[in-house]
């Protein structure tokens, strides 16, 4: 079987040709000629030597690449932007419709956004599962059955977030923790088109949201205004949260092959999210949860979540009767009467000492999720805390990327 | 090597071990300080902004990221880790080894050399001093204050050189190099381009573009010095020159971006109508370009030159990319051609290789500065507008040297004085032309907000988002 790379590559839209990343290279990897400055993948070392020096982030550019066809300097070499990532995953035999689908294009962006405050997706961790992916396409969907619809969050909260669970009945339908699949709303846009696809993290574990059952669930938002606080009706949140148990759903997927969970004795787990963004955290931790269960021995969990109060946040019941020993829950609220507010970051520098000891550790996986504005408060805190105790999350960073230790998955 | 930044001057250099000399500098310390707080950015000393200090020499320490208020940042002296057994590659001493002591038959010639380049990072401090006024974004705010921090550390370089190899007339040549003033009538910077003003964002990105890589060549040339505290202080200066041009290519990359993207909404060349928009036409850039490349083209120096022909045969200054030329690096016998004005027309004449070394830096120079004015092509080119920027010919517009005599057109032809008065605001930025930019200036200082005038850019800094506050205002 091929193995996939993680090709380095130098963006030319980006790129000014200032000759720092070649002078820095110790092997010599770069090269350039009168147009395109491009990497030798064969001589490349990922020492990210070149990363930090490049004035303007042009060299920090990745694609994930089966290694017999990484692209060779020469193709670099005539390129005027660069290829965006290819599908890269072998025809799957089990597609329901016979033959592979290919991932919509709808996917590839949201999942390219998504990524992009890590410079794209990073590798797995060694231990992940291999992920099955893009089984069902747009033209020859999966077919689920709503088999529960749960309100996860307060009467009197100032969001509805709700607890789907999905069955298959026979169709085969595998997924890992961390992975996303997509959800076909029913009717046409104001263009007349289909709607897009709408992605959604697996909130359960890869058993099922009940063991043994082909079932899996999702944690929705309903949205009820855009970004910028406008009143605006989300189409696929507000289609799930009002779904039936027997309702019918046309689901695509299964997507993702990076943000997965490692399944090696003694991986840790270090976690942090906001909102539905737990629901990856969830699928994790609930993996975890049995397996702690069943009296198996694991690594560590630490969770850093925020909401704006208890009562919005997703799972907050079932979260804190969850024994000590088996995970470190660290929650945050922003929006408590007569409390002061506090974010997942402040927790993260309150925690700071604990939390350098986890990176520290060879073994430890970090998750991040939720929206894109938490991103820069915890890349802060983490540089705050590596400083005070010792390390230097610059250079943690790129290591921990290579490494398929750190994932971001932000929206 | 990291560096030691418990000192009062962080530094890679031991400065601790030499007391003199740690207690000069420390000497200089406060009048540098004063001199930034007199003459460097306007009415921003109390921001916090987003920099890039390096923390140490080595690839890893390039780059490290916090928000800090300028006066507060920590200049210091770096050098490159010295290479062992580093040999003089070029000229009458080529093979010896390098020079660690400033060999006492040079000293007044380096001297000169060092002092020259170290008057030019302040003049640009001075001459940047009211941008941040009329910013465009937060984000061009933050690369503006990234130049100006980076300029004065490059001061430091020279001064640490001067301190340490020069004594005396070391100090007094530190001294004078925070007494001179940008445009000043009866003290002004050494070199004639440092001495204009800077007056809005486009000409400061066609200056960081243009100018600051002539900085580069000659911090390559110098990088190559077979004196080798120099040559370690220059290659380390060079990893923060790149910044500079990055800022100059991207900025000027992003007004062509917004000019062509208001064209193409409005489907119109009609340069009228496109400054109504309040966005810079594309004939307007090409005159700020010719200028900002002619006014470079003069800091290489006469292009017949004796003082550039002993400046290389001493060992003091080599070539761009010295060690990778082909030939015996000595250049007794070469020749270079180099252009005069004969008969009404410019012809390329030979002349003694040694002699003719600013014009092959100039040349090196040129090639590299068109590959840049290539890729704001590929912009305009992109947006399918049929216009095409060009670097004007390398004699136009001279002030220095025999070629200051004669008027030459943009296209390389002699035309007559009568023809240049005619003719040269179709060439150069009118007063009318930089009314109208200087019209487009205000300041846009929200998270995010770009000026009309200009495209955001592709990337943020150090993998930020473009919305990221890039400075807070306190």
């Amino acid at each position: 079987m091929t193995t996939i790379m993680r090709q380095h590559l130098i963006d030319p839209e980006i790129c000014i040709r200032c000759n720092t990343c070649e002078e820095t290279c110790p092997v010599d990897a770069i090269s350039h000629d009168s147009r395109n400055y491009v990497i030798d993948a064969a001589k490349c070392k990922l020492c990210y030597n070149c990363i930090s020096p490049c004035p303007t982030g042009a060299i920090d550019s990745w694609r994930n690449m089966p290694a017999d066809q990484a692209y060779p300097t020469a193709e670099q070499l005539l390129w005027d932007t660069l290829p965006g990532q290819i599908a890269l995953d072998a025809p799957a035999e089990v597609g329901a419709g016979g033959t592979a689908s290919e991932t919509p294009a709808d996917v590839e962006r949201i999942a390219a956004a998504s990524t992009a405050g890590q410079g794209g997706a990073a590798p797995p961790p060694w231990s992940a599962a291999h992920p099955y992916i893009n089984l069902y396409g747009i033209h020859n969907p999966a077919v689920a059955t709503v088999s529960g619809n749960f309100q996860l969050t307060a009467e009197d909260a100032s969001s509805d977030i709700r607890h789907i669970v999905l069955d298959f009945g026979n169709a085969s339908f595998p997924v890992l923790e961390g992975q996303t699949i997509g959800i076909l709303a029913p009717g046409l846009d104001a263009n007349g088109k289909p709607h897009h696809v709408r992605l959604y993290s697996v909130a359960s574990p890869r058993d099922g949201e009940r063991p043994k059952y082909n079932n899996l669930s999702l944690t929705v938002k309903r949205v009820t205004e855009d970004h910028d606080g406008k009143p605006a009706r989300g189409i696929g949140s507000n289609y799930l949260c009002d779904l039936k148990k027997g309702d019918k759903v046309n689901v695509v997927g299964p997507y993702g092959t990076s943000f997965l969970m490692p399944n090696h004795p003694g991986s840790n787990l270090l976690m942090i999210c906001t909102g539905t963004g737990s629901a990856p955290m969830r699928a994790m931790t609930e993996r975890r949860r049995r397996k702690f269960s069943a009296g198996e021995s694991l690594g560590k969990q630490m969770l850093f979540f925020g909401a704006r109060s208890p009562g919005e946040l997703p799972y907050f019941g079932p979260l804190t009767k969850l024994p000590r020993e088996f995970i470190d829950m660290n929650l945050a609220f922003s929006r408590v009467p007569g409390e002061p507010k506090r974010y997942v970051q402040d927790l993260l520098r309150e925690r700071g000492g604990d939390v350098a000891r986890l990176l520290r550790d060879e073994n430890t996986y970090v998750y991040l999720c939720g929206l894109k504005g938490m991103e820069q408060g915890v890349e802060e805190a983490f540089t705050e805390a590596c400083r005070a105790n010792g390390l230097d999350w610059q250079a943690l960073r790129p290591q921990l990327l290579l490494q398929g230790r750190y994932h971001v998955e932000t929206y | 090597m990291s560096i030691d930044y418990s000192q009062k001057i962080p530094n890679n250099v031991h400065l601790n071990d030499n007391k003199t000399l740690q207690r000069a500098l420390e000497h200089w310390q406060p009048e540098f300080i004063n001199w930034w707080k007199d003459m460097g950015p306007d009415d921003s000393q109390n921001f916090d902004v987003y920099l890039r200090t390096a923390v140490s020499v080595d690839p890893a320490g390039w780059a490290h990221f916090d928000y800090v208020k300028m006066p507060d940042y920590r200049w210091g002296i770096f050098l490159n880790p010295a290479e062992e057994g580093r040999k003089v590659n070029f000229g009458a001493h080529k093979g010896e080894a390098a020079w660690q002591e400033v060999p006492g038959e040079y000293r007044s010639n380096l001297r000169r050399l060092i002092v020259t380049q170290g008057d030019t990072e302040p003049a640009s401090v001075e001459q940047q001093r009211h941008l941040g006024l009329t910013c465009p974004s937060l984000y061009d705010m933050r690369n503006l204050f990234q130049v100006n921090v980076e300029e004065g550390r490059h001061l430091w370089a020279m001064v640490y050189l001067l301190h340490a190899y020069f004594g005396r007339d070391g100090r007094e040549e530190a001294e004078a190099l925070l007494e001179r003033r940008s445009g000043d009538a009866d003290n002004p910077r050494i070199l004639g381009a440092f001495n204009e003003s800077t007056p809005d964002w486009l000409s400061f990105f066609m200056f960081t573009y243009f100018t600051d890589r002539d900085g580069k060549y000659q911090l390559c040339s110098l990088a190559e010095s077979g004196f080798d505290p120099l040559a370690r202080t220059c290659k380390f200066m060079l990893t923060e020159e790149a910044h500079h041009m990055f800022v100059g290519e991207s900025g000027v990359g992003r007004v062509i971006q917004r000019t062509c993207d208001v064209m193409n909404q409005l489907k119109t060349d009609d340069v009228a109508k496109i400054r109504a928009q309040g966005v810079i036409d594309l004939p307007t850039i090409q005159r700020y370009l010719n200028f900002h490349f002619s006014v470079t083209m003069d800091l290489f120096g006469a292009d017949v030159s004796s003082n550039a022909a002993t400046f290389y045969n001493t060992g003091l200054k080599g070539r761009y990319e010295e060690t990778k030329q082909n030939d015996d690096h000595q250049l007794t016998d070469a020749t270079y051609g180099v252009l005069e004005v004969a008969n009404g027309q410019l012809l390329t004449v030979q002349a003694p290789y040694l002699n003719a070394l600013n014009e092959k830096l100039r040349d090196d120079y040129v090639a590299d500065a068109k590959g840049g004015i290539e890729r704001w092509n590929k912009i305009i080119q992109k947006a399918g507008i049929p216009f095409t920027l060009s670097a004007p010919h390398k004699a136009f517009n001279r002030k220095i040297g025999p070629l200051s005599s004669a008027k030459i057109s943009p296209s390389g032809q002699v035309v007559s004085e009568g023809e240049w008065t005619h003719q040269h605001l179709h060439w150069l930025p009118s007063v009318e032309d930089r009314a109208f930019v200087a019209s487009l200036m205000g300041r846009v200082a929200e998270p995010g907000k770009y000026a009309n005038w200009i495209a955001p850019p592709a990337r943020g800094i150090n993998n930020q988002p473009i919305d990221f506050s890039y400075v807070r205002f306190n």
